[in-house]
Order: C-alpha cells, then sequence, then structure tokens
C-alpha cells in the first residue's frame, strides 16, 4: 500500500479496481493450497486445522487490521459458532452445511449484540472490555455444564458426511476440502468487503474515529456492521471445527484460543489481507513441527521466533516482505 | 533480499539447484519405502506436555522411562518403539487430530496416555474407527470407556474413589457433611459420587459450595463452611497449587483437623501440598488409589528406582498409571505373541490381573476399566516427616457408576 | 456475622495488596512510554523463583530473599529493556505484544526446564505463620505482614513521586513526554530506571505471592490477566488508581465467592466491565 500507481490517480474507484484485480502470486498462492492433496496426504488433518484458523484470524483481520478495534475476546464467536454446530448436531441435525450457516448466523446475531457495546469505547478500555465479555463467556459456559458439556466438552456430537458422500474420516480429506473451499469463499467475501468504499471508510475510521463522522461516514453504524460480519466469520471457522472434529470443548471460548489468534495474525501482518492466512500457516507448522521434536518445551522455540520476526520483519511477515520487496523495487536496475 | 544471479551464475545456481531437487526427492522416496529393520511396536503417547499440565506428563513420562529402563525394550520378539505428542493442555480437536496422525502418518499399534478427559474422549473415537488399542494412563472421569471398545484404563475413576469414601466415610461414624468442590466437571463428579456414597450409607448431606475453576483464594469459601459447624468437610480441588492453598486457609480460620474432620481427595494431600501446609495438615483423612509410602516390597523398589532416576523425586498417581499401563502393554504382546490387533490385544488384557506398586490390580473383563483396591489415609508425622499413612483400605473396587448403567 | 463480612474485607483487601505490588510497575511504565509489556509477569515469576531458590537450595531466611528477588528482577528487566525493549519504543503496539509474548513464552520455558514443572512451596520462618485473635475476629499473620508491606511500598513510591527530583521528572515524563525532553530531561534515562523498579516490584510481588498463590511455570501467564485488569481499571500512570482498583477487585473477589459463590468467578470480571464502562480511561486515569 505504499507505492502509488497509476490508477490510484484516476480516484477512489480506479484505486479499488485496481486493488480487486487478482495477482498472479495470489492465483499461485490459492492453487498451492491445493497440493496438500498430493504432496502431503497425511497432513490433512492438520491442513484442515490450518484453514480454520486462518478463517478465523482473517475475521480478526476485518475488524483489527481495517477497522482498528483490538480484542482480545474474539474466541467468544469463535465458541459460540462451534457449540452452536456440536449442540445442533447433538438435538439431532447433523447435516454439515446447513448446520455451518446456522451456527454461523448466530455468532453474527452474537456478534451484533456485542457491537453495539463495543462501539461505545475506544484504546484501552476497548481491549479490556473484549477481554472482560470473553471471559464472562467462559465462565458462563463452565457454569452451564447442563448444556455444554462443562469441563469434560459436549458429548454426542454427531456429524453426517457432507452432501450425504464425504464423511470426516481419519484421513481427512473431506475435513480438509470442506474448510479449504469455506476459507475461500469467505476470503473472497471479505477481500469485497475490503476493497469496496465502506472497507475505505473503516481503514479512514481506524485512522481518525473522530473525524470520519465529519466526513458523513456514519462510523458507529459502518463498526457494528464490519464487527458483526467478523462475528459471523468467526463462528463459522468455530463450526467448522466442531464439524470436522466432533469435538467441541470449554477451550474453544477461551483466553488462550483468543490470544493464539491475536499472535498469529500480528506475526503474519495485520491489516494485509493474506497476514492471517500466512501467519496461521507459519504458526501452526512451526507448532506442530517444533512439539514434535521436543514436546517438552517446543513454545521455547516459537518465543525465540515471535522475537525474531518482530526484530527483523517489523509489521509482521508481510510488513517485513513488504519493505523488502519495496527496497528490491528500488534497487533492482 | 538476495541480489540478483549474474548470467554466468545462472547455470552453475541451475544446476546445482537440480542436484538438490534429485536429492530431495531420492531422500522422499527412501523416506516411502517400507523400513526393512526390525519389527517394531510403535506406540504414541499423547500428553500435555507443555502449559498448565506438565507437571502431572511429566511424571507420567518418567515412570514410562523407568518401566522401560527395567524392562528392556523388546517384547515378544519386537522391538517398543516410543513417539511422544504434546496437546499442550486441554484441546480434544488437537488430541484427535494427533491420535489420528499417529495412526496414519507414524503407524502406531498403540494409543497410550492421556491425562485429560476431554483429550482422552475424542482420542476413543479414533481408537474405534481404527481398531486400535488404546490404554488411558490417567483421566478419570467413568464414561471414558465406553468411548471405545479397544480402550482400558490403568489409572481409577472418580467414582470409584469418591463413592467409596462416602460409604466409608459415613460407616467410620461421621454423620454428617459438608462438601466443597471445584466447579467444573471432575469436581462435579468427586460432589455427586461422594453425596451419593455417603446418603446411600444413611449420612446427611449438611450443605454444599463451588469453588470457581481457577481460585487463587479460598478463604471466603472456608469461612461459609466455618460458618455452618459441620461434623466434617469433603473438600476436592484438583493438583497442583489449590490443595495448599486450601489447607492454608483452614489453619488460618481455624479449622482443626482434629476437631472438624477433614475430608479430601487425595490431591489434597500431595506432597508439595504436605510440605506447604506443614502441621497444619495433620490429621487430614483423603483417599486415594496410590501413595509412595504404600507398605509393600514392590513399591519400596519402584519408589527407590523413582528417585535415583528423578533427582529424588517421589512417584505419584500419573506415575503408577504410567508404569503399571506400561506393564499392560507388555504383558498383553507378551500374550499375543507380538500381534498388535486391536481385537488381540484388548482380548490379552481383559481380566489381567497383577500386582502393581499400589497394591493388587486388574482389568475388568465387562468395562476394560481398572479394579483395585482404595486406600483411606491420614496424614501423620512419621520420623519427623509428614506422610500419607494408609489405616484402611477397600479391596476389589470396580467402577460403580459402569456396574449401575450396565446392569 | 459482622466477623465474617470483616473477614472477607481483610481477606479482600490482603489479595488486592498482592494485586496491587504485582500492578503498579506496569501501571506506570504503560502510561509513561505507552510500551505494552506483557512480559510484565515474567519478571514476578523470576523473583519468586529467586525466592525459592535462595530458601531452598542456600537456606536464606525469608526475609534476607526479599531485596535479591527485588534486584534480580530490576537487574534483569533492565538488561531487557536496553537489548529489547528500547528498539522497539517507536514500534506499533501490536509489534510490541508480539515481542514481549515471546519473551514470556521463553522464560516459562526456561523456568520449567530449569525448575521442573512441580509446584514450588516455600517454607515461612514460624513467626509469619498462624494467626492474631482480637476477639472473635482471626487475622491471618501472614496475609497482615502482606499489608504492611504493600502499605510501606506505597508510601515510598508516593513520597518519592511527590518528594524527589527524580519523582518530578518521572511525572514530568509521564504528563508531557516531547516538553520533557525539550527542557532537557534524559526521559530515556527516566524511563529506564522506572522500568526497572516497577519490574523489581514485580518481582517482590512474585516472592510474597508464593506463600498466597503457589509457583510454578505458568504464574507469567496465569497474573497476566488479573494485572491488566488492575491496570486499566486503575488508570495509566495512577499509583493512587492502581491501589485503589487492585483493593476494589480484591475485596469483591472475595466478598463475591463468600456471598455469591456461584457468581464467584464472574464477579470480578463484571466488575471490571462494568468499572470501565463507567470510566474508559480508569479511575484515576487521564487523557
Amino acid at each position: 500500500m505504499a507505492t502509488v500507481s497509476l490508477e490510484a490517480l484516476r480516484g477512489p474507484h480506479g484505486y479499488l479496481r485496481a486493488q480487486t484485480r487478482w495477482r498472479r502470486t495470489e492465483i499461485a498462492f490459492w492453487l498451492a493450497t491445493l497440493l496438500p492433496f498430493l504432496l502431503f496426504p497425511s497432513y490433512l488433518q492438520l491442513a484442515s486445522q490450518i484453514a480454520i484458523t486462518a478463517l478465523f484470524a482473517v475475521s480478526l483481520d476485518l475488524i483489527l487490521g481495517y477497522a482498528g478495534i483490538v480484542s482480545l475476546g474474539h474466541a467468544a464467536f469463535f465458541g459460540l459458532g462451534a457449540y452452536a454446530a456440536g449442540l445442533i448436531s447433538k438435538f439431532g441435525w447433523g447435516e454439515p452445511l446447513s448446520g455451518l450457516v446456522l451456527a454461523s448466523t448466530l455468532a453474527g446475531v452474537a456478534g451484533y449484540g456485542a457491537s453495539v457495546v463495543v462501539v461505545r469505547f475506544r484504546h484501552l478500555a476497548l481491549i479490556m472490555i473484549t477481554l472482560g465479555m470473553g471471559l464472562l463467556l467462559h465462565e458462563a459456559a463452565n457454569s452451564a455444564s447442563w448444556l455444554t458439556g462443562g469441563a469434560d466438552g459436549l458429548q454426542g456430537v454427531r456429524i453426517r458426511p457432507l452432501l450425504e458422500l464425504f464423511s470426516f474420516d481419519l484421513w481427512g480429506r473431506a475435513a480438509y476440502a470442506y474448510a479449504l473451499l469455506m476459507l475461500f469463499l469467505t476470503f473472497l467475501v471479505a477481500r469485497r468487503v475490503i476493497n469496496s468504499p465502506f472497507g475505505l471508510s473503516l481503514r479512514g475510521i481506524r485512522e481518525n474515529a473522530v473525524r470520519m463522522p465529519a466526513l458523513g461516514a456514519p462510523s458507529r453504524a459502518h463498526v457494528r456492521k464490519v464487527y458483526t460480519i467478523a462475528a459471523v466469520m468467526a463462528g463459522m471457522a468455530g463450526a467448522l471445527l466442531a464439524q470436522t472434529t466432533s469435538t467441541v470443548s470449554l477451550e474453544v471460548l477461551s483466553f488462550q484460543r483468543s490470544a493464539d489468534v491475536l499472535v498469529i495474525l500480528i506475526l503474519g501482518g495485520a491489516g494485509r489481507l493474506y497476514g492471517g492466512i500466512l501467519g496461521a500457516i507459519l504458526y501452526m507448522v512451526a507448532r506442530d513441527q517444533f512439539s514434535g521434536i521436543n514436546p517438552q518445551y517446543w513454545y521455547f522455540w516459537i518465543g525465540l521466533l515471535l522475537i525474531a520476526v518482530v526484530l527483523f520483519l517489523p509489521n509482521g511477515i508481510l510488513g517485513g516482505l513488504g519493505r523488502a520487496a519495496a527496497w528490491w523495487r528500488r534497487v533492482s536496475p | 533480499m538476495a541480489r540478483a544471479m549474474t548470467p554466468e551464475e545462472v547455470p552453475v545456481r541451475t544446476s546445482m539447484r537440480t542436484t538438490r531437487i534429485a536429492l530431495a526427492l531420492a531422500a522422499a522416496l527412501f523416506g516411502v519405502a517400507p523400513a526393512h529393520a526390525e519389527p517394531t511396536v510403535k506406540i504414541g503417547l499423547i500428553m500435555p506436555y507443555s502449559g498448565q499440565f506438565a507437571d502431572p506428563a511429566a511424571q507420567m513420562d518418567n515412570a514410562i522411562k523407568l518401566y522401560m529402563k527395567q524392562n528392556g525394550d523388546t517384547v515378544a520378539g519386537k522391538k517398543i518403539e516410543v513417539i511422544r505428542k504434546d496437546t499442550g493442555g486441554v484441546a480434544p480437536d488437537v488430541a484427535k487430530r494427533l491420535a489420528q496422525e499417529l495412526i496414519v502418518r507414524d503407524k502406531v499399534d498403540i494409543l497410550a496416555g492421556f491425562v485429560l478427559t476431554p483429550n482422552a474422549l475424542a482420542a476413543g473415537d479414533v481408537s474405534a474407527e481404527a481398531k486400535k488399542f488404546m490404554v488411558v494412563m490417567n483421566a478419570a472421569t467413568a464414561i471414558i470407556t465406553t468411548k471405545s471398545p479397544y480402550m482400558v484404563r490403568t489409572s481409577a475413576t472418580v467414582p470409584q474413589l469418591t463413592e467409596t469414601f462416602g460409604t466409608w466415610a459415613r460407616k467410620s461414624g461421621i454423620k454428617q457433611v459438608y462438601t466443597m468442590v471445584s466447579d467444573y466437571g471432575p469436581g462435579h463428579d468427586a460432589e455427586q459420587g461422594f453425596q451419593r456414597g455417603f446418603k446411600d450409607a444413611g449420612g446427611e448431606v449438611v450443605g454444599s459450595v463451588r469453588f470457581p475453576v481457577a481460585n487463587p483464594d479460598f478463604s471466603a469459601f472456608v469461612q461459609r463452611a466455618k460458618d455452618m459447624n459441620p461434623e466434617a468437610i469433603f473438600i476436592f480441588v484438583p493438583g497442583g497449587v489449590q490443595p495448599a492453598a486450601v489447607g492454608k486457609a483452614l489453619a488460618e480460620r481455624g479449622i482443626d483437623a482434629k476437631k472438624t474432620k477433614v475430608l479430601g481427595m487425595g490431591e489434597l494431600t500431595e506432597d508439595e501440598a504436605r510440605k506447604s501446609m506443614g502441621d497444619a495438615s495433620l490429621g487430614i483423612v483423603t483417599v486415594y488409589h496410590y501413595d509412595h509410602n504404600h507398605d509393600s516390597v514392590l513399591n519400596r523398589g519402584f519408589v527407590k528406582a523413582f528417585n535415583e532416576a528423578n533427582a529424588g523425586r517421589n512417584p505419584n498417581i500419573y506415575s503408577v498409571g504410567g508404569y503399571d499401563g506400561m506393564r499392560l502393554i507388555y504383558d498383553a504382546l507378551k500374550k499375543t505373541g507380538g500381534k498388535t490387533e486391536g481385537d488381540a490385544l484388548v482380548a490379552a488384557a481383559k481380566g489381567m490381573k497383577w500386582e502393581s506398586p499400589r497394591g493388587p490390580i486388574g482389568i475388568d473383563p465387562e468395562t476394560r476399566d481398572i479394579v483395585q483396591t482404595v486406600y483411606i489415609r491420614r496424614v501423620e508425622k512419621v520420623g519427623g516427616q509428614l506422610l500419607n499413612v494408609e489405616f484402611d483400605r477397600i479391596e476389589n473396587v470396580k467402577d460403580p457408576f459402569k456396574a449401575r448403567t450396565t446392569r | 456475622m459482622l466477623g465474617s463480612f470483616v473477614g472477607v474485607l481483610f481477606d479482600g483487601f490482603a489479595y488486592g495488596m498482592l494485586l496491587f505490588l504485582l500492578s503498579v510497575g506496569l501501571s506506570v511504565t504503560l502510561g509513561m512510554m505507552n510500551f505494552v509489556n506483557l512480559a510484565h509477569c515474567s519478571f514476578a515469576m523470576l523473583g519468586g523463583y529467586v525466592t525459592v531458590t535462595l530458601m531452598d537450595r542456600l537456606g536464606w531466611p525469608f526475609f534476607a530473599t526479599l531485596p535479591v528477588a527485588f534486584l534480580a528482577a530490576a537487574a534483569a528487566s533492565a538488561a531487557l529493556e536496553r537489548a529489547l525493549f528500547r528498539p522497539l519504543y517507536r514500534a506499533s503496539d501490536l509489534d510490541q505484544c508480539l515481542l514481549t509474548i515471546g519473551i514470556v513464552f521463553v522464560s516459562v520455558a526456561g523456568a520449567a526446564y530449569v525448575y521442573g514443572t512441580v509446584q514450588q512451596p516455600v517454607q515461612l520462618p514460624d513467626y509469619l505463620r498462624g494467626a492474631v485473635t482480637f476477639g472473635s475476629l482471626r487475622f491471618p499473620v501472614y496475609r497482615l505482614f502482606l499489608i504492611g508491606a504493600a502499605l510501606v511500598v506505597t508510601v515510598v513510591l508516593v513520597a518519592a513521586l511527590e518528594h524527589t527530583r527524580f519523582g518530578a521528572r518521572v511525572r514530568a515524563a509521564v504528563d508531557n513526554q516531547r516538553m520533557a525532553r525539550g527542557l532537557g530531561i534524559d526521559v530515556d534515562g527516566v524511563f529506564a530506571v522506572t522500568f526497572a523498579l516497577g519490574s523489581g516490584l514485580a518481582g517482590l510481588g512474585g516472592a510474597l505471592a508464593i506463600e498466597i498463590v503457589g509457583l510454578d511455570p505458568s504464574f507469567a501467564f496465569t497474573y497476566l490477566i488479573y494485572v491488566i485488569i488492575v491496570v486499566s481499571v486503575g488508570g495509566l500512570a495512577s499509583i493512587g488508581g492502581s491501589f485503589v482498583a487492585a483493593t476494589l477487585l480484591g475485596i469483591s473477589d472475595m466478598a463475591g465467592k463468600y456471598y455469591v459463590p456461584h457468581l464467584g468467578a464472574f464477579l470480578i470480571y463484571l466488575v471490571m466491565v462494568g468499572l470501565l464502562m463507567w470510566r474508559p480511561t480508569g479511575l484515576f486515569g487521564r487523557r
């Protein structure tokens, strides 16, 4: 976003049109996501969980990277989606696609409700209120163990095979295909939202929330809208996890999960569309590999990785790469 | 960022790159090709090696290493290979994925470990689907073994301990009790189990309270208990930092364990807790299936070997669960002559009986769950040290929950 | 009834004092330099482990270990501040977050490696055990000691801030950093010393906390949430704010658990959310 291209000179709509064009690296990336089916057939379960985490991270990027809302409680929507999908299947409706839609909608409704509170605050108060709401929901789920199964987790989750053909089995082919497809579709939506006038105004709100209404942008309404969209996407990610693993436990609502996705997003680079996806891939692969090598102290190496990234690649990996690319463009003949 | 290659460098770099690719392909092919080494039995250990529950996992893992050191790593002509995977804590989605990867990628024959209930439940599905033998070495919720017909357990179940304790408490003369448990699954189970055993034997529960799970300070709750002035108090808290905090709160609020009977699960008086509570722990009566103080030749040897291998640290229930789990695996393999199919191993395991460092134990052929002696202990000063001294026992206890529900 | 009410107030206040000691350093440094230091509780953990090591392995008496815990945490934070944090003062909040979380991970892994994952017990001297009785009221001695220590620290901090040159410089740097620099105040130096002091206090808090809440490698994570709650409710760069917030949270936590146990865990979060909605910059915050 640092360089100014000719198209930008054609005005905001020209700029947006230029942004929405698919670059070659993007197409190559999405094609590469199909490679695990061929090259890493025994890693598909991990790949599906990476895709789910990537979706969760992209949903956080919408509110954090683009609207500037730092949320430490985003797992609330992830968890709501997961429990909703789990409970829907427990009470007899095991069809995954419709369950997914229902669960995501529920998370969205909760997101809208939360957004009414969230828009009134900024800075540290906002961070802490989102944290508080997340922690309260976690406690509530623990107390309501008659509904959620409490610390032992939800029992009796039965998901029917996808389209009655592809069951979520040991190998994880259906799981990865399902999660990847949903990631791609929601990514398209997110991309559209970001590269629209609405998306531009969000960035304005992030930079200077007080000034935006002066320009005629209803900042509170916009923030409510994007928060709801992000909640729907996070809920979808949670529902996907519940459906592909047939397990739901309290940790989907935990502070740990909110903190993890925040770390992943910052690692990849917030406000850069692909940051969440790249962060998810890097973090989860690194974590899987490190914990395989050293189950007890792997987080030492992850800590070092995080420190190294901050020191050498400020603004996340994409930020660092962006700066490197800009420098490259400047020095190349 | 590397600088661009000059035209002269390109052919050299390309040929080097081709070589590297060729080597990589060759390595991959070799990796995929079946290993013609000696036949192995692979055990996948899924435990929370990092995070909040790292200590129980470490205790269990050390006992497993000890067993393998003492008994060698070859059974029935096959070499035992252990692959360790970390769940990081309560993470059933991760546990399930790790179980699936262990089976699909690493081709393990047996799944083992499992400190936490949600992880064990999730992996149970995988064990059932892939028909793999699974040994639960700690997770104590009763329903776990119903998840897969190939699963056995070598630790204990919460009802096994708490219901037995409730019955014993009433029979020992206590007529009223006030229960205090942590507000989560195992806590609720402990409360229900103890109250059921106590009430069925004719006792009266005068009140109960549940503390929040991550509760650092118990003074308020102990105060409530004191206000009720009950004959006895039953306490359940998970191991770690809370037992000592409870004990200290009891002492600070003036609840004398000699006047008001303090009853607890074994976690309440584990080693670190006793050390921290000091003399305030004297007189607390607890129920458990193992203490390193247990007086048997086998246990003395086990504790000594464990001390030597772990810088003087004593084994606890996690250690004995892991030790007995390995014994079970080895004996089952010997019985099947090295066959690792789920059906063969679980058939061999059913009905097995042996002498464990904790006492005599066995695997119930109907429920595949553990049958063992439950001990009642009191904290006493022996030779200047505070120890859990076993003064009563109930033998051959089966899991009462499943016994009730499978009739 | 009165006895238990006073008991709850007392215990809540003591718990609040513990939180205060752990949080005051973060409040000042966050307010002064706007540096998000999530590794604050790692210094507290360091202080705790220093105390345990000195007592268990070297047989030191409890009181003697406390100043060492303070100094060790202060020294470690000074080293880290110079090496890692200083280059990042201009970086974004998110980057600071990530860096300090990385440090937390490393510190937790390090503690687990060196000390193992087991709970570290501490054996208090006999005169700190037991309780003092006034009629029907019982006051545990250790908690009295904790309250005393925290009050002494508060008095010293406030006195230093109001009546010393250094304190004046600190206040200037907090109020308006640019002006302070313009006046020739070495803001970076002031910050380095304040940072070390704040972390030292956290280390002291960690050492004092062992008796009440225990010590294991996950301490750095677990107490971070409570500390951040105190800091945000109290208001940044405010000693008084941290004091009041910690007291309020400690008492409401205790009172909630005593009077309404099934709401027990909720209460501290409800109070936090409620207070922040009423006063978004904290009870004594500026801005």
